[in-house]
């Protein structure tokens, strides 16, 4: 039987502000245990929640970013839970009325776009941590973390593959970070994923039953903890069995989700409105002064990408993915023509992204800048240095053997890299490389046509690289196919 | 001089003619010789209640004195007070010494007032009678053998057996206005929303409210000058215009028109409760008031809409005690949920445990709609009765409480009979508005019989001026217990 | 809806008080007469009613994003039953 995968996300997003959402201590990682809980946060008894304007605001930036609706008036209700890391015994989170519903984020996977609807996101507390390790089998709580502001960013089940939930996960992540409401830092949690997966045989409309994975600190896990989970449940149905509803907890060490054993009590959470808190309401000024304050969107400039400099809608995903490598692209391309521009962009996706990749570093900080890059790329289009050479003279940009716009002209003069363009001198050099090559010109003209490649590289060689490979190619077939 | 007001020690303080060292060692010395008689106190502290009267007499003597400053005032045990043992009466927070003022004790404390000790009260607030205190019951100083009501029976016993000038309470239910009409004294439950209710243990948020303890309406007066205040970490703080509530007391009251709803002196109403009252009615119509008839149909509603509102929400406002972060916690336990499943039954006395369990029940899946939002549906009809009723008179007038006094443990078996004590006074906490007992006369036991008055939002200045003025004409708030 | 002792002692799991069966047994016989008064409450039609949550219809006040508060651990820890090294203490939790 063919199996379809149905998975839906939560994503909980730690909103960058300074101060907790209902409390003014501090949101700093980092901190030692326990002194970025107030009196609030570690919920003394007589101690009020008062809301933080700026998590308010973070969430409706996510709301207009993504077309929802914000309502005009939403309510924080009491999520009613025993655990040691959750001091009121309760969490406020909104519940009936979330402050942003629907909306949509598009997704690019491969060539392909999608679009996954979002249910809502609403405003809540983060808990504190429980520490496991070093206590005599005791464990530790730290309430730092109890009472960071979090966006839960809830998703239709509109994704069918691990591909497409990560895809998602990334333009979501790309986003919050762009809006500037989020650091985007998985490593210490500021953006976590739980997935619902359930499989349905390929044609059925009807959901099949689903299992939380929660708690997927990483792109990675998360793909991984679907693909796992999808094979379990399609083994356990084809012997026979049923999916059980239940959270499950991925484990990165062995590769699969198993069953968290401390969640097996039926829930029931109690929600209701929570007294000490009097509804949220979004007036129509507030909104609009928060649109204006809105960044050009991804979305929108990838569109533009396309648009206006002619790049491949793929290229526009990955040019889009941080505002740091899109502003270092229009930075670079800026006023180009379109093929200039489209040079710019394979440069910044290849040769810029593997160096920074390689050394650790941001684009922000990239060592060969925009407008260098710029400089460079115009070379190569206007037929003065190959790409090889190009890609010589980026090196020594990068390790600093010219400073400014003009680095790389200056590069290029300094060591004489500028590409053999008088056909008078390449085609001697052509000359004899053919007379010196006999062989490969036979088993060219016999129809191997891979004989050419080896012709080229001896001229390329012969001029130490810089003639114009395309020139040279051109040069050679001519005078080989003129001798037969 | 014990049997002196507020408002003469503030006069006596003024003039010089008494220090606060001594004023707080008078009552000290009372406290010391009665406290065993009624059971008045938790904590006294007299090395830090002296040393406050210090700080005290040396500010007056610096010229930095206002009208409180330098007078003794207990504080219920329910208000955070820093380095003081605040336990709310219950075991649970038996060994809580509160790291934090609550606003009220900060106002108080900036006004220069010395606290005199934590009065004692029912547990968490929960009772009519002050017999749920882990603490052991008040006694009412008119008769030691009878409660002195509750919650706030501390206070109000301490005030009738001039124990202290002054005292706080708080008021959910009635809990300042019934024990008041027990003990013959005298207290204000403000508008919901004008006294800040951080750092007051919370029972049930959105109807907790705390106000002024005193033997004249005057009294009552200067102390909600200073408890009434804008509190910003209090979100449901009201931000109003500062307002002096002593400006209207000598303000006549002809042709002031006053409320009476049938259903104050409907069918459980004590016979002898119902004659005093009417005589004090009979005595504002001598005043020059305008007696006329109101209805408040839906007012024996208020009863069961409290006991699904109030428990509900003190499920979850008591769910912080956990045995985590401070507080009683059980001597033994094999694991958490034993830890807390112990450590609550046992911290909790059995008034509170059963009021957590309705109100997780009615808060649970299946039951909401049910129970929680129909109360609050009914909830709102009761307070547009009070509107309709406001319509056609100034302040509605009545019986505090159907019964005066009754003997300790003739109720305690029987939680039914003792939510019913309050049958007159909930429906002002549901309809959020200021509610008032002064005494005025007593039953055929000699037992003091507490009047009620209800006025409008933010009409505490008119109804402290009715309050006055009948106490100009009468002298029931100025009679003493015997043995006192 | 008939109160059952199953009901109490659901509810006391879910609010996490030990209950034995004769504490049940009693609870049950009170929140039965309880739960009868409150049934009164269906005595009016309030299909038409918006629920009240609070006494006054306001919008919430919101609060500027700055830290007001400094560390106060040893303070706060001075009342809790078991701290190590700035943790309060519980017994394992299993995940």
């Amino acid at each position: 039987m063919k199996w379809e995968t149905v998975i839906g996300l939560e994503v909980h997003a730690q909103l960058n502000t300074r101060s907790k959402i209902f409390s003014g201590a501090s949101t700093a990682f980092g901190a030692p245990p326990n002194t970025h809980a107030s009196a609030v946060d570690i919920a003394l008894p007589g101690t009020l929640p008062v809301l933080n304007r700026a998590a308010v605001e973070k969430a409706i930036r996510f709301g207009l970013s993504v077309g929802s609706r914000v309502n005009s008036r939403s309510i924080f209700a009491r999520k009613n839970y025993f655990y040691p890391d959750l001091p009121k015994g309760y969490q406020i989170s909104q519940y009936e009325t979330p402050v942003v519903q629907g909306g949509s984020v598009t997704i690019v996977v491969g060539d392909a776009e999608k679009t996954v609807r979002l249910t809502r996101a609403h405003l809540e507390e983060d808990a504190g941590k429980s520490l496991h390790e070093d206590f005599h089998g005791e464990t530790g709580i730290d309430l730092n973390r109890a009472g960071t502001p979090l966006l839960e960013i809830v998703s239709e089940p509109d994704m069918r593959s691990a591909a497409e939930a990560v895809a998602y996960a990334k333009a979501l992540h790309g986003l919050v970070r762009w809006i500037d409401i989020c650091d985007g830092n998985m490593q210490e949690g500021s953006f976590r994923c739980d997935a619902n997966v359930s499989v349905r045989p390929a044609g059925s409309d009807k959901l099949g039953t689903r299992c939380e994975i929660k708690n997927l600190n990483s792109f990675r896990f998360l793909e991984r903890a679907i693909d796992f989970e999808v094979r379990r449940q399609i083994e356990l149905i084809e012997d026979g069995g049923s999916v059980l509803q239940e959270t499950r907890l991925y484990d990165p060490d062995r590769d699969e989700t198993r069953p968290m054993r401390s969640k097996e009590d039926a829930h029931d959470y109690r929600y209701f409105p929570d007294p000490d808190l009097l509804p949220l309401e979004v007036s129509e000024p507030w909104l609009a002064e928060i649109q204006a304050d809105l960044p050009e969107l991804p979305q929108t400039k990838r569109e533009r990408f396309v648009s206006v400099y002619g790049l491949r809608a793929y290229d526009a995903v990955v040019l889009t993915t941080s505002p740091e490598i899109s502003a270092y692209f229009e930075t670079a391309a800026d006023g180009a023509p379109g093929p200039v521009a489209k040079l710019c962009a394979n440069w910044i996706t290849g040769t810029l992204s593997a160096r920074l990749n390689e050394e650790g570093i941001d684009i922000i900080d990239s060592r060969v800048g925009p407008r260098q890059l710029r400089g460079l790329v115009e070379r190569i289009a206007d037929g003065t240095i190959s790409n090889k050479i190009a890609r010589d003279v980026f090196d020594a940009i990068w390790s600093g053997e010219a400073q400014g716009e003009q680095a790389a002209d200056a590069i290029i003069r300094a060591r004489g890299l500028t590409q053999i363009s008088d056909s008078g001198a390449l085609e001697k050099i052509v000359d004899e490389v053919i007379a010196a090559n006999a062989q490969q010109v036979e088993d060219y003209r016999g129809g191997k046509e891979k004989a050419v490649n080896s012709l080229v590289g001896q001229v390329m060689k012969a001029t130490r690289g810089k003639a114009n490979p395309q020139q040279v190619n051109e040069i050679l077939r001519r005078k080989v196919i003129a001798r037969g | 001089m014990h049997d002196a007001t507020l408002k003469t020690l503030s006069d006596a303080l003024a003039a010089r003619k008494l220090s606060s060292v001594e004023a707080t060692e008078l009552f000290l010395g009372r406290i010391r010789t009665l406290n065993g008689r009624y059971n008045c106190f938790i904590t006294v502290d007299e090395d830090r209640s002296l040393a406050q009267a210090k700080e005290a007499d040396a500010a007056r003597a610096a010229g930095r004195a206002e009208p409180l400053t330098g007078i003794p005032i207990a504080q219920k045990d329910i208000f955070c007070a820093k380095g003081w043992l605040t336990t709310c009466a219950s075991k649970m927070l038996s060994n809580f010494v509160s790291p934090y003022d609550a606003h009220v004790v900060e106002r108080f404390n900036r006004a220069g007032a010395v606290i005199i000790g934590k009065t004692n009260m029912d547990e968490f607030a929960m009772g009519s009678s002050n017999e749920t205190s882990w603490y052991g019951p008040v006694r009412n100083p008119w008769d030691t053998d009878r409660v002195p009501g509750g919650s706030s029976g501390g206070s109000a016993a301490a005030l009738a057996a001039r124990l202290v000038p002054a005292a706080t309470g708080t008021d959910t239910g009635g809990s300042i206005r019934q024990p008041c009409a027990l003990t013959g004294t005298c207290g204000l439950k403000p508008t919901y929303g004008l006294v800040s209710r951080y750092g007051m243990i919370a029972f049930a948020s959105s109807l907790d409210q705390g106000g002024p303890m005193a033997r004249t309406a005057e009294d009552l007066a200067l102390m909600l000058n200073t408890m009434v205040g804008f509190d910003l970490r209090d979100s449901t703080s009201l931000d109003r215009p500062v307002e002096d509530y002593m400006s209207d007391l000598q303000q006549s009251v002809r042709g002031l028109r006053i409320g009476l709803p049938r259903e104050f002196f409907a069918e459980g109403l004590q016979p002898d409760v119902a004659k005093v009252v009417e005589a004090a009615v009979a005595q504002y119509k001598a005043l020059g008031c305008k007696i006329t008839e109101v209805a408040l149909p839906n007012m024996g509603l208020s009863v069961p809409v409290y006991y699904v509102l109030a428990p509900a929400e003190a499920s979850s406002n008591l769910a912080r005690f956990d045995g985590v972060r401070y507080g009683y916690r059980t001597p033994q336990y094999r694991d958490l949920n034993e830890m807390y499943e112990k450590t609550r039954a046992e911290g909790f006395g059995a008034e509170v445990k059963r009021r957590i369990l309705i109100g997780t029940y009615v808060l649970s899946h299946g039951y909401y709609d049910a129970y929680y939002i129909r109360a609050q549906k009914v909830r709102r009809l009761i307070a547009e009765d009070f509107a309709r009723a406001f319509e056609k008179c100034d302040v509605i007038m009545g019986p505090t409480s159907p019964t005066t006094a009754f003997k300790l443990g003739e109720k305690a078996a029987d939680p039914l009979q003792m939510y019913l004590s309050d049958i007159y006074t909930i429906a002002v906490n549901l309809a959020g508005l200021p509610g008032m007992s002064i005494p005025c006369g007593f039953d055929t036991q000699g037992l003091p019989v507490g009047l009620q008055i209800i006025g409008n939002y933010f009409r505490e200045a008119q109804m402290l001026n009715v309050a006055h003025q009948y106490q100009l004409a009468t002298d029931w708030h100025s009679r003493v217990p015997p043995h006192i | 809806m008939a109160l059952i002792r199953d009901d109490v002692k659901r509810a006391a799991r879910l609010a996490r008080i030990a209950v034995n069966e004769a504490e049940a047994d009693e609870v049950l016989e009170q929140l039965v007469r309880i739960f009868g008064m409150i049934e009164d409450m269906r005595a009016v039609d309030v299909a038409a009613v918006e629920p009240m949550a609070h006494a006054q219809n306001l919008a919430l006040r919101l609060r500027d994003d700055v830290i007001t508060e400094s560390d106060q651990r040893e303070l706060f820890q001075s009342v809790a039953p078991r701290v190590e090294n700035g943790l309060y203490l519980v017994p394992k939790v299993i995940e």
